[in-house]
């Protein structure tokens, strides 16, 4: 966000403020709401048997489904990134009939069961759908395969990565953008030396919701892709199997999976800039920032 | 070689035409929403009017809607274009310096020349150039965000002027700035703008003074005067261009040295040219029924304030009310029924001056210059 | 004379069953009319009976409860149902269960070893697998060898839970290694994927493929031994209605409860 804060912050030379406008009760209630979050989190980490978590974590279907979870994520992550970003912009930047429609519709995985999700996907991509028939007949079966896997979750996290990354674009505004147009750069080289650099925060921020997202993703998968060890059998349907048999390897795998998640948005959020931001500029590392 | 600008936008009652020679400088001047911000968006190819046409240098920027048949638009017009704005070689200005914050200061202003296919040394150099004549070379590695305000408007003066635009447009471009840092931005733009053509919105007569060639003042979506810079400042014939000259001015049918106002009021005063009081050039201007469109223009500083009408020929005399005053300079200015006067802070106290008070206003004839509108 | 009461209210149950029960019930041998007289002689059960039953008796058992609670006017069933693994861990847990149908013995078991089965539990259906394919039976399949056949999109339940260890148990019986493209969750998911047209084929318990009507085919397994599972049933220890969850099991024991889960396809134990 410090890219985006205004020139004549307050804070820019001067003291921070010791000033909060924060009534000491809303610490209270803070308080509470973030224990609800924890302590089930702590309450599993009791529960893992730290004696025979790595037999647990490491038997050959575990190591199965973290490989399939880690690579499909990170396919369905690219694939938000690049159908999410153009969407984004259409969104927070034309104008055009039907706008406020196509946001609320492409939003609505947000809100709809992933079940359901997943049953839409079947009933368009499936065997028997129209276009899944026009794939089949050019030899390319979904169902039942690690692209249906990275497909569900695509359309469970999609709409996560547009929501961050247009909040960012509004915010950011058109102002960079016409100052560039009116230095002569073309509409592509605003998008990728001002328009993408400006909101590289809110894409992070959005990649790793929608990353975080598509590792969590059981109901469309189960539903769209099925279950087989190695190939359509993520993390969470093989916790979902575990418990039925070991509950101790269920715990200790969804111990795995808040690891790895917690991983990911660490990472992403401790470095905000340098690995995407290289990406997007192509030029040289930038210089820290004022404190 | 000039710029040609008509156009109009219906929702804001723009309609207006002019035109800029290839070196010279134009102060765009009107009160805010007058529509100047309008005619510099509708340059840079941010703001599509409803109907015009603009050419640069011979080039056509667009071409809209002709004729009063596309009022709403212009789509249908098989004759419309539109240049987009990183095709038309206009650089702009404006009162934030919105450098692009995630690029140093010297890929800021080396960002115009590498949009327009320079290779990364040859747009660096052409950068380190402009930074140096804008006194900042020194920041050329700094970020925006470790940039004072007037430094960061002199380094996107330089990134303005790395692309050398054919027009560059400046809106209002010192506002922003604090008293100590904009005549140090206001030298440099007398320095950089000579030989280029320009467009200055500004509500500072400074500006207009030391920068433009000519005035352009707007009103109301229309350009109600125009000429060069000394004659508009000494001959105002607005209302905007009067209280930018800071005169008075009043309108009406010039006959001789007198000047007839609509309500009948006559104003005595000599015509500009001659320090007498004949008017020498009584011969050019045409005979017409109530005489010739003219104006009379006296400063505040010679109008004297009386709470009862004075005796004495040579005198104009105007019974006004008092709506306001305020501070100004070393004197107090007495606002009243759109003249204004300049008086003493003693003779206020002396005359008992408050807003609501019937005084007169007098001011003799050879303090009155009359010319034709 | 508590046993004799027991066995009064659940013949009440019963009769109240056969006359609510009797528009579903496909043979039509409901001729007796005790109803008239049976009610007044139980005493008056009370309170909220709660019944945590496997996920394949759901429609059996809402239909259990409707008859208990119209024998019981003055008892509420309450249901879940849910996989039988969930269910037990759910109770040993603490959550408030009476009574605990299991769709396997598996689980049975651990609520036992749990020490939170009131007293021997008792088998009171049993289950077995069948094949299904969607209607239009696009892959051509005839017989359990054509689903394991390579290429065949045979889907079956995961080895973990019940249904596919008995898919497992059924291959093998039959001499045949299947080749599944999907190993579901649970049999609904199974169902799912023959019925969206997905799956060519699929395994799932007969009382699953019996209310899909026409959705699927069914095709005989024609097995000599096929895997069965036996459903117990039992009263959860430290339960507070003791007594009318000894009512609740002796209704699905008795002869009509029986006969509502053989409608349902369920075998006799």
């Amino acid at each position: 966000m410090q890219v985006l804060a205004p020139r004549n912050s307050p804070r820019r030379f001067g003291e921070p403020w010791q000033f909060q406008a924060v009534p000491r009760w809303i610490y209270l209630l803070a308080g509470v709401g973030a224990l609800f979050i924890l302590l089930p989190l702590f309450g599993m980490v009791a529960q893992v048997d730290w004696a025979a978590f790595i037999p647990l974590i490491s038997s050959e279907s575990s190591i199965a489904a973290l490989g399939l979870s880690l690579r499909t994520a990170t396919a369905s992550t690219l694939l938000c990134i690049i159908f999410g970003i153009p969407l984004a912009l259409v969104l927070a930047r034309a104008r055009f009939r039907g706008q406020g429609v196509l946001r609320a519709l492409i939003l609505l995985p947000l809100v709809v069961p992933p079940v359901v999700g997943g049953l839409a996907l079947l009933y368009t991509f499936g065997r028997v759908a129209w276009i899944g028939q026009t794939f089949s007949t050019f030899g390319i079966d979904i169902a039942f395969s690690t692209t249906a896997v990275v497909m569900a979750q695509a359309f469970v996290a999609l709409p996560f990565l547009v929501l961050s990354l247009e909040g960012s674009l509004r915010t950011a505004g058109q102002k960079y953008e016409a100052v560039a147009a009116t230095l002569g750069a073309r509409p592509s080289t605003v998008l990728r030396r001002i328009t993408l650099p400006l909101v590289l925060p809110g894409l992070v921020s959005g990649a790793v919701l929608a990353f975080a997202r598509s590792l969590g993703e059981f109901g469309a998968t189960l539903t769209f892709a099925g279950s087989l060890q190695g190939v359509t059998r993520t993390l969470p349907l093989e916790i979902y199997l575990q418990r039925e048999t070991d509950p101790d390897a269920a715990v200790a795998l969804s111990f795995l999976l808040i690891a790895v998640s917690l991983v990911v948005v660490l990472l992403a959020y401790r470095t905000p800039r340098s690995p995407l931001r290289v990406l997007v500029r192509g030029s040289a590392p930038p210089q820290d920032v004022l404190p | 070689m000039t710029l040609e600008l008509t156009m109009t936008i219906g929702a804001r009652h723009l309609e207006l035409a002019l035109s800029v020679g290839s070196t010279e400088t134009v102060a765009l001047m009107g009160a805010n929403g007058a529509g100047k911000s309008s005619v510099l968006q509708a340059l840079s190819g941010l703001v599509k009017p409803d109907a015009g046409h603009a050419t640069l240098g011979g080039r056509p920027l667009f071409r809209l809607g002709t004729g009063s048949s596309a009022r709403t638009s212009g789509t249908g017009d098989t004759g419309s274009a539109w240049l987009p704005p990183h095709q038309r070689g206009i650089g702009t200005l404006a009162q934030e310096p919105l450098l692009f914050p995630h690029l140093s200061v010297l890929d800021n202003v080396a960002f115009g020349p590498r949009s327009a296919g320079a290779t990364k040394a040859a747009a660096a150099t052409t950068a380190w150039q402009w930074l140096r004549e804008v006194d900042a070379g020194d920041l050329a590695q700094r970020k925006p965000a470790q940039l004072s305000g007037g430094q960061a408007q002199r380094v996107a003066l330089a990134r303005a002027l790395a692309t050398d635009p054919e027009l560059l447009l400046l809106d209002e471009p010192m506002a922003a700035l604090d008293v100590n840092t904009t005549p140090f931005l206001r030298s440099l733009l007398k320095r950089v703008l000579a030989g280029r053509r320009a467009i200055i919105v500004t509500h500072d007569v400074l500006d207009a003074l030391m920068l433009a060639d000519r005035i352009i003042v707007m009103e109301h979506g229309r350009i109600v005067e125009a000429g060069p810079t000394a004659a508009v400042l000494t001959h105002p014939r607005s209302a905007f261009a009067a209280s930018l000259a800071g005169l008075n001015v009043l309108s009406g049918s010039l006959s001789g040295s007198t000047l007839l106002m609509p309500d009948g009021v006559k104003v005595a005063g000599r015509p500009a040219g001659g320090p007498g009081a004949q008017a020498p050039h009584a011969a050019p201007e045409p005979l017409a029924e109530g005489g010739p469109e003219g104006m009379a223009a006296f400063a505040p500083s010679s109008v004297s304030v009386f709470l009862s009408p004075p005796a004495g020929s040579p005198r104009n005399c105007f019974q006004v009310r008092v709506t306001e005053l305020e501070p100004h300079g070393g004197h107090i200015r007495v606002r009243a029924s759109g003249l204004a006067a300049d008086v003493s802070p003693a003779a206020i106290a002396e005359l008992g001056l408050e807003p609501g008070t019937e005084v007169f206003f007098v001011v003799k004839a050879a303090e009155v210059v009359l010319y034709p509108a | 004379m508590r046993l004799a009461v027991k066995k009064l209210s659940a013949l009440a149950a019963a009769a109240i069953l056969t006359v609510s029960l009797a528009s579903c019930a496909t043979a039509s041998d409901t001729t007796s009319r005790p109803a008239a007289t049976a009610p007044a002689a139980a005493p008056e059960l009370s309170g909220t009976l709660s019944v945590f039953a496997a996920a394949s008796l759901k429609k059996t058992f809402t239909d259990l409860a409707t008859a208990f609670e119209a024998a019981h006017p003055k008892v509420k069933v309450s249901l879940s149902f849910d996989g039988s693994s969930t269910l037990v861990t759910q109770i040993t847990q603490g959550a408030p269960a009476d009574v605990f149908a299991s769709a396997d013995t598996k689980n049975m078991t651990k609520l036992s070893d749990a020490k939170m089965a009131a007293g021997e539990p008792v088998d009171f259906a049993t289950n077995v697998l069948t094949l299904i394919v969607p209607p239009n039976n696009p892959a051509n399949i005839a017989s359990f060898a054509d689903a394991a056949k390579p290429g065949t999109k045979l889907v079956i339940c995961a080895a973990q839970v019940p249904c596919g260890a008995a898919a497992l148990s059924d291959a093998k019986n039959a001499g045949l290694t299947l080749a599944p493209v999907s190993e579901e969750l649970n049999v609904t998911s199974v169902l799912g994927k023959v019925t969206s047209g997905e799956a060519d084929a699929g395994l799932v318990y007969v009382t699953d493929a019996k209310p899909a009507g026409t959705a699927v085919k069914e095709v005989p397994l024609k097995l000599a031994t096929p895997t069965v599972n036996e459903y117990p049933i039992v009263a959860v220890e430290g339960s507070k209605q003791q007594e009318l969850a000894q009512a609740f099991i002796a209704l699905v024991t008795a002869p009509q409860g029986q006969k509502v889960l053989q409608d349902a396809g369920f075998g006799t134990p």
